[in-house]
């Protein structure tokens, strides 16, 4: 079965998701792509999008159609010599809505995981939750005749786990992409112990055909991202947790925000991209990191005692961002939650003070958003941090201790095999969270060589 | 052509911004001005320069598509709107795809020589940026002929230049020819950031020229044209008031705050046939020769030239239609700098479309109010030096793929 005739019949799990609604949004399209090939005219390509709920299934649907417009619209020029021999279509109005209907008409919505009983290819991309995954995995390998591979979006359970608990055998690999799919151009490629090499080869074709940026990933849990991420993470958590001792909660989670973000150039502080990933899913994948990599500290009473208090984060079905560690008005952080009142406090009621506290930014500052765009960066990056490494403000030492840290977990994951290069840590970094230098860099030294 | 029958004037010229990606305050997604504010504001500049409303007899609107741009029809019936001392005067919309706004020059003037009018109020306007420009790229490709959209480029007038360029890279050599094509893109920004009211009034780009030389890209957009090599997408409006001797005296403008019509040239082509040879602008050599004939001067007496530059290689062309450099050598002429300000014949002093933007519909009324701006030393840090030896400015709008052109020579009026 070639690429083209294993994709003919393919299905998504969890495809109303966050994840799986722009897997189906890449695959609608390069199936529909393959469709309008004279050679696969004699073709019905087909793409069960599954998931258990039927609002937000037809939440899905609207959301396709507005995103392969936008898709079609930037691909005109190409779209007209697909369309070339169809002579109703005249206008570039015509040829992007008859894309529209082509990539719409090879999706089929649905609600049972039976739907996807003929499928060549399955991807899954549902929660983050090993029982869940393994519950729809185990389905597939009864309920399936064809054998179908699988490739599962996974950001953190070993994938020979997976294998052997659903009995797949072999017929499964890690596909992770980043959020949101049809953005990112990172994809981590994750090999189980006895994934068959075809599946290798096949999901190098598709992330070709998707344009994607490949990293692979030794099979460990939490692989490369979450493997810097979730240690990140903790680290400014326990950062947090000591400068709560010195100053209100509050202003300390304004304070690790903001010197994650300014203070080390990166496009979003470590407390807002916590909420944006969503606090109960950084909670699932290192309730998965924990006990597979013991003895590391990869758990956080903080995180649990948020939501216990209904502090999750994540996104609104229309993409506007829930409240976590911080509250956030347009998009804005707007304020910090306070677990002991239980409320946000406004940030204009803390900030002038934590800005105080931390002192000035080197200067000039560089923000993100400019040095990710510099075509000498590395030059300007060097300047700001060389100037960074020369001030003992809080702010500065703080920065100084977070960079020093994301270079040693950076240097731990090659050291632990989980990486096979530091420029693939670093690649997995700047294209998979947009940072505008890696982890393992020259500006910040590794305390601690492991 | 016969004599004019009697003296033609333009005065009192008014442009709003033009409006698009490039200035500071346009964003796509936020609103914008719509087109009655456009053709309120320019309209309401020219009637406070000749007077008021009561001072005019008559107006035409020139304007291409509003009709898809913006689902608004019977556009004549706007000018009434621009002040109610318009209310129950004649009024006449034209279109002649880009070269609309001349078309309404054109007819205001003949209304003035037909004695039907002493003074006609003559406004060009487009608003475009109310489409993404794929679709906008469908409204105009209407300039063309329709049955030749189907195997057209996505964006099909660029595609159309884009054609041309190819076709005298290789008949000329590719180098030389974006070289000043390069050239052409540098003068057109450097005379927009002198001027307020254009498009690109807000460039800040150091090297220009390095810029215009990037490689085309086929995947994304046309063979042989980059984005600036193009006009942009624009939103704007420009006016001006055509008198005859009377309608001067009755506006109170003094001659020497007047331009004079000395000359016109106004050509069509066969809509439904491709251009003979690519490498020329035919339609425009001819506007251009005529409006030179009909005024009895030589293409040596221009002081300075507005022309359609939609794309600079329509630029370049042009100076060879014109008669400025011999076929094969526009581009030397160009590369030399004799088209920039400080050359022998500036060229599009605010800009032209490149620079200061092309909102269709007004380009012509916007080129006519450059040259009235120049010739009677309104144009501010725009000015370019014009000596009696050599008064005259030429303007040429051209509409399709040099299907409709206008040419019209002016001088101040003595």
């Amino acid at each position: 079965m070639d690429y083209a005739e294993r994709l003919e019949n393919a299905a998504v799990l969890g495809a109303a998701g966050k994840m799986g609604s722009g897997i189906v949004l890449l695959l609608a399209q390069e199936l529909a792509d393959l469709a309008l090939k004279p050679e696969n005219r004699s073709r019905c390509y087909v793409l069960h999008a599954v998931d258990i709920s039927d609002r937000a299934l037809a939440g899905l649907l609207k959301y396709l159609r507005e995103q392969v417009r936008k898709s079609a619209e930037k691909r005109i020029v190409a779209l007209r010599q697909t369309y070339a021999d169809r002579p109703d279509l005249v206008d570039n109005g015509d040829i992007i809505e008859a894309y529209v209907a082509d990539a719409l008409a090879v999706v089929r919505p649905a609600t049972v995981p039976a739907a996807a009983g003929q499928a060549n290819v399955v991807f899954e991309a549902a929660t983050e939750d090993l029982e869940l995954k393994l519950k729809l995995l185990k389905a597939v390998a009864a309920e399936n005749p064809k054998q179908p591979w699988v490739f599962t979006n996974t950001s953190s359970i070993p994938i020979s786990e997976l294998d052997s608990k659903a009995g797949l055998g072999g017929r499964i690999m890690g596909f992770h992409f980043y959020n949101p799919p049809a953005v990112q151009k990172l994809v981590e490629l994750i090999r189980g112990k006895t994934t068959k090499p075809e599946l290798a080869e096949f999901a190098e074709a598709l992330c070709q055909k998707l344009r994607k940026t490949v990293v692979p990933s030794r099979d460990v849990a939490g692989f490369i991202g979450n493997g810097h991420f979730m240690r990140d993470m903790l680290h400014g958590i326990a950062e947090l947790e000591r400068l709560s001792k010195e100053m209100p909660f509050v202003q300390a989670v304004y304070c690790v925000n903001r010197v994650s973000q300014d203070f080390l150039v990166r496009p979003m502080g470590i407390f807002q991209l916590v909420d944006y990933v969503g606090l109960d899913v950084c909670q699932c994948i290192l309730k998965v990191m924990d006990p597979r990599l013991p003895g590391q500290g990869l758990k956080s009473a903080l995180l649990e005692r948020m939501l216990g208090l209904g502090a999750k984060g994540g996104q609104n079905h229309d993409g506007s961002q829930k409240d976590g560690f911080l509250r956030y008005e347009k998009g804005r952080m707007a304020g910090v939650y306070d677990p002991e009142a239980k409320r946000y406090v406004p940030l204009a009621e803390l900030q002038a003070a934590c800005d105080a506290k931390l002192g000035p930014l080197p200067e000039p500052a560089l923000a993100w958003k400019t040095a990710a765009r510099l075509p000498d960066k590395d030059k300007a990056l060097a300047e700001f941090f060389g100037k960074l490494d020369k001030m003992s403000s809080l702010g500065a030492e703080l920065a100084k201790r977070y960079g020093s840290r994301s270079h040693e977990i950076g240097l731990g994951l090659v050291k632990d095999g989980v990486a096979a290069s530091p420029e693939d840590v670093n690649k997995v970094l700047l294209t998979g969270f947009f940072h505008a230098y890696g982890p393992i860099n020259d500006y910040f030294k590794a305390k601690v060589s492991r | 052509m016969n004599k004019l029958r009697r003296k033609v004037f333009l005065a009192a010229g008014c442009n709003t911004i033009s409006m698009g990606s490039g200035r500071k305050e346009f964003h796509p997604k936020k609103p914008r001005p719509g087109l009655e504010d456009y053709v309120k504001e320019a309209g309401q500049g020219t009637l406070k320069l000749v007077g008021g409303a009561r001072n005019v007899d008559e107006g035409v609107i020139g304007n291409f598509m509003a009709g898809r741009f913006n689902h608004q029809g019977n556009l004549a019936a706007l000018i009434p709107m621009i002040d109610p001392g318009l209310l129950w005067k004649p009024c006449t919309r034209t279109e002649g795809a880009c070269c609309s706004g001349a078309l309404a020059v054109m007819a205001s003037i003949k209304s003035v020589l037909s004695e039907t009018a002493e003074v006609s109020l003559c406004v060009g306007f487009e608003v475009q940026n109310t489409v993404k420009a794929m679709y906008g790229a469908d409204i105009l490709s209407t300039a063309g002929w329709r049955q030749e959209r189907k195997a057209g480029h996505a964006y099909f007038f660029p595609g159309k230049f884009s054609d041309r360029a190819g076709a005298y890279y290789a008949k000329h050599g590719r180098e030389r020819t974006r070289k000043a094509m390069a050239r052409w893109y540098r003068n057109a920004i450097e005379n927009a950031r002198l001027c307020p009211t254009a498009q690109e009034h807000h460039n800040t780009t150091k090297d220009l020229e390095a810029q215009a030389l990037s490689e085309p890209s086929p995947k994304s957009f046309v063979e042989h044209l980059t984005v600036y090599d193009c006009s942009k997408v624009s939103d704007g409006a420009s006016a001006i008031a055509v008198c005859s001797e009377e309608g001067l005296k009755r506006a109170g403008i003094a001659r020497s705050d007047a331009v004079e019509l000395v000359g016109w040239g106004q050509v069509e082509a066969d809509l439904t046939q491709p251009p003979p040879d690519l490498t020329v602008l035919e339609t425009t050599r001819r506007a251009a020769a005529q409006a030179l004939e009909s005024a009895g001067i030589k293409v040596s007496d221009l002081a300075t030239v507005e022309t359609h530059d939609c794309f600079t290689i329509a630029g370049v062309l042009a100076v060879e239609a014109i008669g400025l450099a011999k076929p094969g050598e526009g581009p030397d002429f160009v590369s030399a700098g004799e088209t920039s300000r400080t050359g022998k014949v500036p060229f599009n002093t605010t800009g032209g479309l490149i620079g200061w933007g092309h909102p269709t519909g007004a380009t012509g009324v916007h080129q006519t109010v450059t040259l009235w701006e120049q010739l009677t030393g309104k144009a501010g840090a725009n000015q370019i030096e014009v000596s009696d030896k050599r008064p005259y400015g030429l303007s040429i709008n051209m509409g399709g793929d040099d299907k409709t052109v206008v040419a019209l020579v002016l001088r101040q009026a003595r």
